[in-house]
């Protein structure tokens, strides 16, 4: 880890040794082996391995998937007891949703939005290493509990009082409730670091309407789970007070209202939906451009949309929950502002269509999956739309049909956009390209095996098959094109040849790993500033801090206008403008040190969680930790002092401190 | 490359340190984790106000609630938040004795509330009203419970402060240290005025 480099005078990071204690311990400064993963602050690192623990999460949810189909395919299925299959789909859906989808949307926010605004880090860097800690401390909780009494099995919106310690009497639920607790926390700090770095720390002359869309949807998803996340946290603290200390909040023979969880959990619930969506709408209004040639069409109205889809969702939670009675000018305003918030949605997907319309398409595997989320997740969006109709809603709630429309917008939203991430991205993250005949293999078993996987769940839905059972019988199949066992095998091959598609990925990035080419500098001739840097990055992100004159910025230091022809002409290559900077690199830069209390002070929160399931002297200890930590935490200065620098600094240049809280 | 070779003529340094809010970094942070705690004290209060009326078992609100000593509690702490202007202020013109006496008395201040919250709550349950016995007592105890927790934090944070303040540990600027403590503090304090509204003087 290196603390301070001079980049003007040669790239040797200075070694570094603490002379000052802060509380209990100096601070580490190794800069080899696992210590510098497990101390870092650096955004990337903690970006990668934010990507790399939602991608193990991904496989764990993934093998659940699989499970459950495995039990659903043949007609009395033998493979799970019910009590398993219930713990099955909670887990899944809470692995996908808690540990995969936040977490790997966090990795591309952690690595690319610093890069993208021209920062050298983001604006809490210890407090960013705390976020990812807490995470992986939260993930563990929650799996945890597969060994420890089994897992939680209300289903991932844990209604109560069917969550209460009558109908979920295992320890399941209370691991649940504290690891999300412990995520919640997680992703609160997480959310108010990014604001603090988007609204503050921007490269000069970056205004607000100059910055990338994928920055655009991320600081509109940090206000979601902002203002979000609070309110599930109160759901959970209060089942959690039910299950472990006897309170009444769910217990209906007292006269508590059950549709008290509904609300609150439903209140965080669907700004979670756009949460999950909004990261992958970001990427493909980066990749959309880049491969099409074009900038993006209607910057602005894409931006706007994004910003109203986010404030209309908080105004739309009831919608889950007009099976339960809510009365009906409940049900027809949360049902016209459900239909209304599919216009700015809408009005994303004509502005993507109208980017490639007259474009130059270049297919790469980055691009396929970028257009294969524009359709999928149009499919998913119009049997939305279906559902905010109310009467239509009551005979599809809690059916298969709700099943395929969440995952053709989760799926064939959300997670085509990441894979669309992760082949655009990954030459500038590693410096190697993924292999696109591979990419190619991914990216057609996925589609065609999200499409008999989630496909056929539309007829089985309709045709009455509920969610969350764990068996269906022959006796009650149908008959001719509607037989449930026809379709439901379909699904369940589907499923595989989907599990195959993910594989070839994983393949895919072994292979590129071992292979010695290295990736051109800016291989898709990209619009962004975060090529306008080596790949992968110097610690450091950008040698001078870019001064930004408009959107697109790297585009248009590549590109300028020929007068005569009206058309964009290239003057400088990717190579040209990095070299450029080089030369112009300012003397000093201080980075964030490394630091030992992000990870202690996490370890602490769990023990102190966990407490509320194997009593007090586990909580006595886990509070003294985090307390430990916290003092720790405070008397360390983000930035080492100059005492802890060797050699000193006297050639007589001014220092330079890079912005950084 | 003639575009280039602007940016390097006017990247000027000394704008290094400006953010582009004008706010800086640890209050923009506090204000957005005080924008959240706002959603998760009105989470609580929503509970408490759905369940307020149903006391299957139990004492009900106006019998047990002692509002002459509670509003004596709630003055105390509303005067606290005076003696945190004087502490921010003094912190402001870098009276460090001063921005010491005036925080000291605000911790003491505080935690004169806490105490008072505790006595409270072991009169109630002498007088029969348990964490599990009505929902009215459950919602009462989480929501009263998790606003005296945060005092208790903020109690923390002041006592800390002084301390750091008299190592000369402190990192950053001390005054705007002292008034991002100040905010929190604030906001606890507005937040009690709400619950001392809602659940003590509307009668139920």
């Amino acid at each position: 880890m290196a603390i301070i480099e001079r980049p003007g005078t040669g790239t040797t990071p200075v070694v570094v040794t603490p002379q000052q204690t802060f509380g209990a311990v100096k601070r580490p400064v190794q800069t080899k082996g696992w210590r510098e993963w497990l101390f870092t602050v650096d955004h990337k690192k903690i970006g990668i391995m934010y990507g790399v623990v939602a991608m193990v999460f991904f496989i764990i949810g993934g093998v659940e998937a699989l499970l459950i189909r495995l039990q659903l395919a043949m007609p009395d299925g033998q493979i799970l007891s019910a009590d398993k299959y219930n713990q099955m789909f909670t887990m899944h859906a809470t692995t996908m949703v808690f540990l995969f989808a936040m977490p790997m949307a966090a990795a591309f926010a952690n690595y690319f939005l610093p890069l993208q605004i021209g920062a050298r880090d983001v604006a809490f860097p210890r407090i960013n290493a705390l976020s990812l800690w807490l995470l992986i401390i939260g993930g563990l909780v929650l799996n945890a509990s597969w060994f420890l009494g089994g897992a939680a099995d209300g289903g991932w919106f844990m209604y109560a009082p069917n969550s209460g310690p009558i109908f979920s009497p295992s320890n399941g639920v209370d691991f649940w409730v504290i690891g999300l607790q412990i995520t919640g926390v997680a992703s609160l700090l997480g959310s108010i670091n990014l604001i603090v770095t988007v609204l503050n720390m921007r490269a000069p002359g970056m205004s607000l309407m100059k910055m990338p869309v994928f920055t655009w949807m991320i600081l509109v998803v940090q206000f979601l789970l902002v203002f979000s996340l609070p309110v599930i946290t109160v759901a959970l603290v209060l089942l959690m007070l039910q299950r472990s200390y006897g309170a009444t909040f769910f217990d209906v023979s007292q006269g508590a209202d059950p549709l008290l969880w509904q609300h609150l959990f439903w209140i965080f619930g669907h700004p979670e939906v756009y949460v999950l969506i909004l990261p992958a709408f970001g990427i493909i209004s980066e990749v959309l451009p880049t491969f099409a040639r074009k900038p993006l069409f209607g910057y602005p109205f894409v931006v706007f949309s994004g910003a109203s889809i986010g404030l209309v969702g908080f105004g739309v939670w009831a919608h889950h929950m007009f099976a339960s009675g809510l009365g009906p000018v409940s049900v027809a305003v949360f049902s016209v502002a459900t239909m209304a918030i599919a216009i700015p949605t809408g009005v994303k997907i004509f502005n993507w269509l109208l980017t490639m319309w007259g474009g130059k398409i270049w297919y790469t595997t980055a691009m396929n999956f970028a257009i294969g989320l524009v359709v999928l997740f149009t499919i998913g969006g119009l049997s939305g739309v279906t559902h905010s109709v109310a009467p239509s809603d009551t005979q599809q709630t809690d059916t298969y049909y709700i099943v395929a429309h969440f995952h053709y917008v989760l799926f064939g939203g959300m997670v085509f956009g990441l894979f669309s991430g992760f082949y655009y991205w990954w030459p500038k993250v590693f410096g190697k390209m993924l292999n696109e005949k591979l990419g190619a293999w991914n990216f057609w078993f996925m589609v065609i095996g999200m499409n008999l996987t989630f496909g056929p769940m539309h007829i089985l839905g309709l045709q009455g098959q509920p969610r969350r059972m764990y068996v269906w019988t022959e006796a009650r199949a149908g008959e001719g094109f509607f037989n449930l066992g026809f379709w439901n095998m379909v699904a369940s091959v589907g499923s595989f040849i989907l599990a195959v598609g993910v594989l070839f990925f994983l393949i895919n990035v072994v292979v590129t790993a071992r292979s010695k080419q290295q990736a051109p500098l800016d291989p898709w001739d990209a619009r962004t500033l975060e090529w306008l840097t080596t790949s992968p990055p110097k610690e450091h992100n950008f040698d001078r801090i870019p001064v930004v004159h408009h959107l697109d910025e790297f585009f248009h230091r590549k590109y300028e206008e020929d007068t005569a022809t009206h058309t964009m002409k290239k003057v400088a290559e990717g190579e040209d403008l990095v070299r450029a900077e080089e030369e112009g690199a300012d003397a000093h830069i201080h980075l964030p040190s490394p630091s030992y209390w992000p990870i202690v002070l996490s370890v602490g929160v769990g023990l102190l969680g966990l407490g509320t399931i194997y009593g007090v002297p586990m909580i006595v200890i886990g509070f003294a930790i985090t307390l430990f930590a916290s003092y720790g935490w405070i008397l360390e200065p983000s930035v080492a002092e100059e005492i802890d620098f060797e050699p000193s600094d006297n050639d007589g240049n001014t220092k330079e401190i890079a912005p950084l809280g | 490359m003639a575009e280039t070779a602007t940016h390097t003529a006017d990247h000027a340094s000394e704008h290094a340190h400006e953010t582009s809010t004008g706010l800086t970094n640890n209050k923009l942070a506090m204000w957005l984790f005080l924008g959240s705690e706002c959603l998760l004290f009105g989470g609580l209060i929503s509970t408490y106000m759905l369940y307020r009326g149903r006391i299957s078992d139990g004492p009900h609100p106006m019998a047990i609630f002692d509002i002459p000593f509670t509003s004596v509690s709630s003055f105390v702490l509303l005067m606290s938040s005076l003696t945190m202007v004087l502490a921010v202020t003094s912190a402001q013109r870098g009276d460090d004795s001063r921005t010491n006496l005036w925080l000291t008395v605000t911790a003491v201040l505080g935690a004169t509330f806490v105490g008072g919250q505790i006595y409270e709550f072991t009169a109630f349950v002498r007088e029969g009203l348990g964490f599990s016995t009505s929902l009215f007592g459950s919602s009462f105890y989480t929501l009263t419970g998790f606003h005296g927790i945060h005092v208790t934090v903020g109690v923390l944070m002041l006592l800390s402060t002084v301390g750091i303040i008299r190592k000369n540990k402190i990192t950053g600027n001390k005054a705007e240290v002292v008034e991002i403590v100040g905010l929190y503090w604030h906001f606890v304090d507005v937040v009690w005025i709400i619950i001392f509204t809602l659940v003590y003087l509307i009668p139920s």
